[in-house]
């Protein structure tokens, strides 16, 4: 039960849902986007957000699309995590946003919720950092089209009013060899205490890490370490933690002690993965 | 149509599977208030005010009340605890005012409103914190509450009950002690997690009627409490309990029927719900008891136990409740199913500022059993010897006695060394207890043993009806509440066994109203079937005496000459002469008109007969009828280089006397297996500064999911019980209790190391086997 | 559904096959209108918070949370309870498999496997895992609930490890 009343419209453009928002937010109301509702309903009910109007963006037709155009994965904003994970279009992306939370909330989380929403793991964004996707957002003035590792900092740098619509991503990262891995402290259903996830491209590799720090990222520094073939992969290992970006997590899941522990073994697992045995 | 030994379909099967099934929740009547807790954010603050006047703005609000409204002290053993807090709250979660409104969404949005300052006090963090000299006193007027004589609270300290057993000679015993080990061991609290949160509604009818509805194991305590807290007369209460989603001892307890009972009463009787949040269903009602303890063991050089020494130190939460009782339940049995003539147990429950403990499935004997069972694996290393063996030889048995000196028969204990045998066999311990299958993968076993008496009122006892339909088909009505375990089905089957008639022909009803239903005392402490079985059987054989003595006038032969089954009462000597059931349970209708007999209505009521409270020096006393035994092991598979495991197998055997309902029995001794393994692998409360519970949600409290469980393997050995219905035992919460030990022992064994705390989690493994060092 | 103030809505859903009409704040959530409004008291509240799944009903074939899901939100889509079950093989397997106990989470599971029955036909151990894993059971041990789903879904159980 929500213990607040608050206003609900569902637009079938993104223009309209822009523009509602605009009104809406001049009325005070501060409205949010309503995609899959999983976080807005149980924040709501703990009062962790207020808002006076939701807009439900499911019925905006081109953050429904799952398609390919010439050169690019075309995924809408409100396609469910479970959608990703029975269409094997972008594997390493079925495999990782198939982990967030259990399937049947993953019937109904979408994508576009897990990159914007306030849980800061946001599993399902790191295939996107590691393809260098690029994301389409709806505002004020119409569409803009931008990579999402430069969109996304933290969190996904929306303005107030701009709606995640779609992301494209290059067809030629889809089926690259991948290592994407879900630690927990015990359960099979649980938040992460680290996810990681890798792409090999030629022979470089990316990884993007959620679960790790206070935000989920990629990070370039740490990619050159973990590239760096001049060190024995030990080495590699202990540089990257010593070149994190932010402090490691210390909480009800795990020490910050133990998340490195963890950390490093998963690094050995990527290497062994995706480079076999080390010379 | 033999009633016994069959897996007979529950009754309650198909309302539970088309959602027909009604929950205290699911009752919806027009007309009701709904009410909403304010709690404390705080394990321990001081309340400087409280403001409710912008919540009272709210429109739809008809009241809020706060601790001033109701200056009454509760509690069954001791009365320590407020309805809602006055002056200061004592842990996190704490009820401090409650909302009254016409729908829910009001009364949360004026709850919101209620602005309550405090200012935060110095907490008690652990049960050991709590025992040290000179740490802030979670009750300081302890020595003025209102209790009863079978407790023993320290008043100017945190201890709240302090159990005694003291049994032989120490210096005996450490004298012959050739191997000696001491253990300490340590948990958090943690949850029952029923998945029906804990739910009432109470109304007051104007002729001064109490109607409560609740989700509970124990309406007639409900009633009992009520009437006196409130100085209502017992007649004037009836409470109504339908199913009960889930229970596990959290729901005896009686805590949000006082709220609600007061809050119906402050709006002029008006019906008011009132139904726990997930969140405050983990901390604001009652939770499962942590515990730090020390024992200390010693063995002669043949491997047999000559000496134990323990130390309990329960965390019973911030208000007494039935910690209190645990506490000195753990005493009773401390040393686990084995023979130890020198015996000295201090089991304390302290107050903590974490929410305060209730009864939860196994009543003190998981938590001490985990100590104690810790404690023998290590001395069967130290000395060298096979642990299965060494629990073996030193096992329990006839003739012997208990930590409270009662005199054991083979009714009373069964046979544990059997269940040793056979949980060796099931396990295949002969394969060996640790194997390398892999340089990183470990496979490893580990036992415990197990053993619980009752320790409720020695007085406890049941009662039930059984009333004819005039075509023959019975209704059953006792008062056992239906949480899960199909207890009414059982007592069905043992009505239709002694009625001679098909269970089929027994209806059930599964909601309880106290006003009409015979009480039975608690459903609770697995004694369920044991007691309100003997009430069955008593109504049935008075039921039967009626039938047989208008038979007996039909026939003109004398009583003994008759006898009834398969539906009919016949002659013994010529069973072509009979009259069905349906000719007598109205009387007897001669062919000319008349009439003889009347209505048949057995009734039969039970109480346990011969315990005693325990002498408060030595423990001595007599605390239940019998205890079920049993022995279990655990298979895990580790890793040792990431420290994770899976739980492959878990076997329990169980001395579990005659078995009316294998089905029934399996599931709840698998349940009960299942639980233990969840609360020892990941279980537990973790605390933030202030003893702020961070974790009440199933987001961040775990609890195991499907395809985490091991396989199952559930075996019994039968030594009837001489004195209940057909030779039953109680089974409801035995096979928890020996689960956590027989984990931490199969992973102490497969990393090498001592596991002495919960929950068992990778990390923990981790941190133990390399000081935390990465 | 008719918009009166944009916090409250009359609304017609289809539940169980029969489109029934009610008023509805903006901010209710289906769970409660199907429990409060049309009597539907099958589902069940257990967190309210997403992580138990005794709220499960199906909504347009795949189980739904519905303590997550706004009930506005819900107009246009077919939603089926466990009241709207009429002696399934998933309620038939539950009752001989002995696979509930206290029976407060028996509705979130039943519809559960009804849904992946339908969907995965012949989902296997995996699949059946990562669905069923989205629901708690405090009172059994899984086993039960295990060779359930494998009575309906046909399949053997296995031979011990
Ligand atoms: C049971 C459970 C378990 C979870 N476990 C995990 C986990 O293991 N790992 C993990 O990463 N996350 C986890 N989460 C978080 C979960 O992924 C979020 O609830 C989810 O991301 C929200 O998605 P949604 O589609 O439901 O978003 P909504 O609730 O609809 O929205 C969430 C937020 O994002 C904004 N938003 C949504 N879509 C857009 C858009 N297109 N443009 C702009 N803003 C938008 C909304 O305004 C809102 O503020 C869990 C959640 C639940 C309920
Ligand atoms: S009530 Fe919906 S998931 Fe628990
Ligand atoms: S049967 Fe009780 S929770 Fe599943």
């Amino acid at each position: 039960m929500i213990g607040f009343d608050f206003e609900y419209y569902r637009p079938a453009t993104s223009n309209e849902a822009v523009k509602l928002y605009e009104s809406l937010q001049a009325q005070g109301k501060r409205p949010v986007y309503y995609a899959g509702g999983t976080e807005i309903v149980t924040f709501a009910r703990l009062n962790q957000i207020e808002t006076g109007a939701v807009i439900d963006i499911n019925s905006i037709r081109e953050c429904r699309v799952y398609q390919f155009n010439t050169s690019e994965l075309v995924i809408g904003a409100t396609v469910t995590l479970t959608h990703l994970a029975e269409t094997s279009a972008f594997p390493l992306l079925s495999v990782t946003g198939g982990r967030v939370a259990d399937h049947t909330a993953r019937n109904q989380i979408t994508i576009g919720g897990n990159i914007c929403g306030e849980i800061n793991y946001k599993e399902a964004l790191l295939p996107f950092l590691l393809a260098e996707s690029n994301v389409i957002i709806a505002g004020n003035n119409g569409y803009q089209d931008k990579p999402i590792m430069e969109a996304f900092n933290k969190r996904l740098q929306l303005e107030p009013g701009e709606c995640l619509v779609q992301i494209l991503t290059d067809r030629k990262y889809l089926n690259l060899p991948y290592f994407s891995v879900k630690k927990r402290k015990i359960d099979v259903i649980d938040y992460p205490l680290l996810t990681l996830t890798a792409l090999k491209i030629d022979n470089t590799i990316r990884v993007a890490f959620s679960g790790l720090c206070g935000y989920p990222f990629r990070s370039r520094e740490i990619e050159t370490i973990l590239n760096n073939h001049e060190l024995s992969r030990e080495e590699r290992i202990e540089q990257t933690v010593l070149h994190l970006p932010a402090p490691v997590l210390d909480d009800w899941i795990g020490s910050a002690e133990y998340r490195l522990f963890v950390l490093k073994n998963t690094l050995e697992d990527m290497y062994l993965a995706l480079e076999g045995e080390s010379l | 149509m033999e009633s016994i030994g069959r897996s007979v379909i529950r009754k309650d099967a198909v309302a539970k599977v088309t959602g027909a099934a009604k929950y205290t929740a699911d009752l919806k009547t027009v007309g009701s208030l709904y009410a909403k807790l304010v709690t404390s954010p705080y394990g321990h603050a001081r309340i400087l005010s409280i403001d409710t006047s912008a919540a009272e703005k709210v429109n739809g609000v008809h009241k809020i009340l706060t601790g001033k409204d109701t200056n009454i002290l509760t509690g069954e053993e001791i009365k320590d605890r407020p309805i809602l807090a006055t002056d200061r709250v004592r842990y996190h979660g704490e009820p401090v005012a409650v909302v009254i409104a016409d729908t829910l969404a009001i009364a949360k949005q004026a709850a919101n409103l209620v602005n309550v300052s405090y200012s935060p006090l110095p907490v008690i963090r652990s049960p050991k914190e709590a025992y040290q000299q000179g740490v802030p006193l979670v009750h300081e007027h302890l020595g003025d509450y209102e209790k009863i004589a079978e407790v023993f609270p320290k008043p100017g300290t945190n201890i709240c009950n302090h159990t005694k057993i003291r049994k032989g000679s120490m210096e005996i015993g450490w004298a012959k002690s050739t191997v000696v080990v001491e253990t300490e061991v340590s948990f958090p609290p943690s949850d029952h997690c029923a998945m029906e949160t804990r739910s009432v509604s109470a109304e007051i009818l104007p002729n001064g009627q109490v109607i409560i509805h609740s989700s509970s194991q124990v309406p007639f305590t409900i009633k009992k409490m009520l009437s006196s807290i409130f100085g209502l007369n017992q007649g004037k209460i009836t409470v109504h309990t339908p199913l009960v989603g889930g229970a596990y001892g959290g729901k005896s307890a009686i805590q949000l029927e006082f709220i609600a009972y007061l809050a119906s009463s402050a709006i002029g009787g008006q019906k008011v719900q009132l139904i726990n949040s997930r969140e405050e269903d983990f901390i604001t009602s009652p939770v499962h008891l942590g515990l730090d303890a020390k024992v200390k063991l010693g063995c002669d050089a043949e491997g047999y136990l000559q000496a134990a020494e323990i130390t309990l130190l329960f965390d019973g939460g911030a208000y007494s409740d039935k910690a209190v009782d645990m506490s000195r339940a753990a005493a009773t049995d401390c040393t686990g199913p084995y023979q130890v003539e020198n015996l000295w147990c201090d089991s304390f429950c302290m107050y903590t500022n974490h929410p305060y403990a209730t009864s939860f499935r196994g009543f003190g004997h998981p938590e001490s059993t985990f100590a104690v069972e810790r404690a023998i694996e290590r001395l069967a290393e130290k000395l060298g010897m096979d642990p299965i063996e060494f629990r073996w030889k030193n096992a329990i048995r006839p003739g012997q006695t208990t930590p409270t000196q009662v005199i054991l028969n083979e009714s009373r204990i069964g046979n544990v060394r059997r269940c040793i045998e056979r949980v060796r066999e099931l396990i295949n311990w002969e394969e060996g207890r640790r194997i390398e299958i892999t340089p990183e993968r470990i496979r490893a076993k580990g036992v415990s043993c197990f053993w619980k008496n009752s320790n409720i009122d020695t007085n406890a006892g049941s009662g039930a009806i059984l009333k004819f339909n005039e075509d023959g088909t019975v209704h059953l009505n006792c008062g056992v509440i239906e949480i899960g375990t199909g207890s009414r089905t059982v007592l069905a089957q043992i009505a239709a066994q002694k009625l001679g008639i098909d269970v089929d022909q027994i209806y059930v009803e599964m909601d309880i109203d106290t006003s009409s239903t015979p009480e039975h005392y608690k459903t609770v402490a697995s004694r369920g079937l044991w007691m309100a079985g003997r009430a069955v059987l008593a109504a049935a054989e008075d039921a039967i005496g009626q039938l047989l003595n208008v038979a007996a006038q039909v026939f003109r032969v004398s009583l003994d000459d008759l006898d009834i089954g398969k539906g009919f009462v016949f002659l013994k000597d010529n069973p072509a002469r009979k009259l069905a059931l349906k000719e007598l349970v109205y009387g007897y209708v001669y062919p000319n008109g008349n009439a003889i007999g009347s209505q048949v209505i057995g009734r039969g009521s039970y109480t346990l007969r011969g315990m005693t409270f325990l002498d408060p020096k030595t423990g001595k006393g007599v605390p239940g009828p019998d205890w079920t035994v049993g022995a279990q092991a655990v298979e895990v598979e580790w890793n040792k280089r990431d420290y994770t495991y899976k739980i492959l197998r878990a076997v329990t055997v169980i001395d579990a006397g005659t078995i009316i309902n294998p089905k029934l029995a399996q599931g709840q001794v698998k349940g009960a297996m299942h639980m233990g393994l969840s609360f020892a692998s990941r279980e537990g409360f973790i605390f933030g500064p202030n003893e702020v519970v961070e974790t009440t949600q199933f987001r961040t409290y775990k609890v195991l999911r499907y395809g985490e469980n091991p396989d199952y393997t559930v075996d019994f050995v039968v030594t009837p019980s001489r004195e209940t219905a057909y030779g039953l035992r109680g089974i409801g919460e035995h096979a928890l209790i020996g689960m956590p030990a027989a984990l931490a022992n199969s992973l102490s064994t497969a990393a090498e190391v001592h596991l002495n705390r919960l929950p068992l989690t990778p990390e923990l493994i981790w941190r133990m086997k390399t000081g935390g060092v990465r | 559904m008719t918009d009166q103030s944009h916090t409250r809505f009359s609304v017609a859903l289809n539940v169980n096959g029969v489109k029934r009409k009610t008023e509805v704040r903006s901010a209710d959530i289906l769970l409660d209108v199907l429990r409060n409004n049309f009597g539907l008291t099958g589902a069940k509240p257990g967190c309210l918070n997403g992580d138990c799944g005794s709220c499960t009903v199906l909504v347009n074939g795949w189980p739904i949370k519905s303590c997550m899901m706004l009930a506005v939100a819900a107009s246009n889509t077919n939603i089926v309870t466990v009241e709207g079950l009429k002696g399934s093989a998933t309620q038939r397997a539950f009752i001989e498999k002995n696979a509930f106990q206290c029976g407060y989470c028996t509705p979130g599971f039943i519809m559960n496997i009804e849904g992946l029955s339908a969907i995965h036909p012949d989902a296997d151990d995996s699949i059946i895992e990562e669905w069923l894993q989205s629901n708690i059971c405090r009172c059994t041990s899984y086993e039960e609930i295990k060779a359930a789903v494998y009575k309906v879904l046909g399949k053997k159980p296995e031979a011990g490890r």
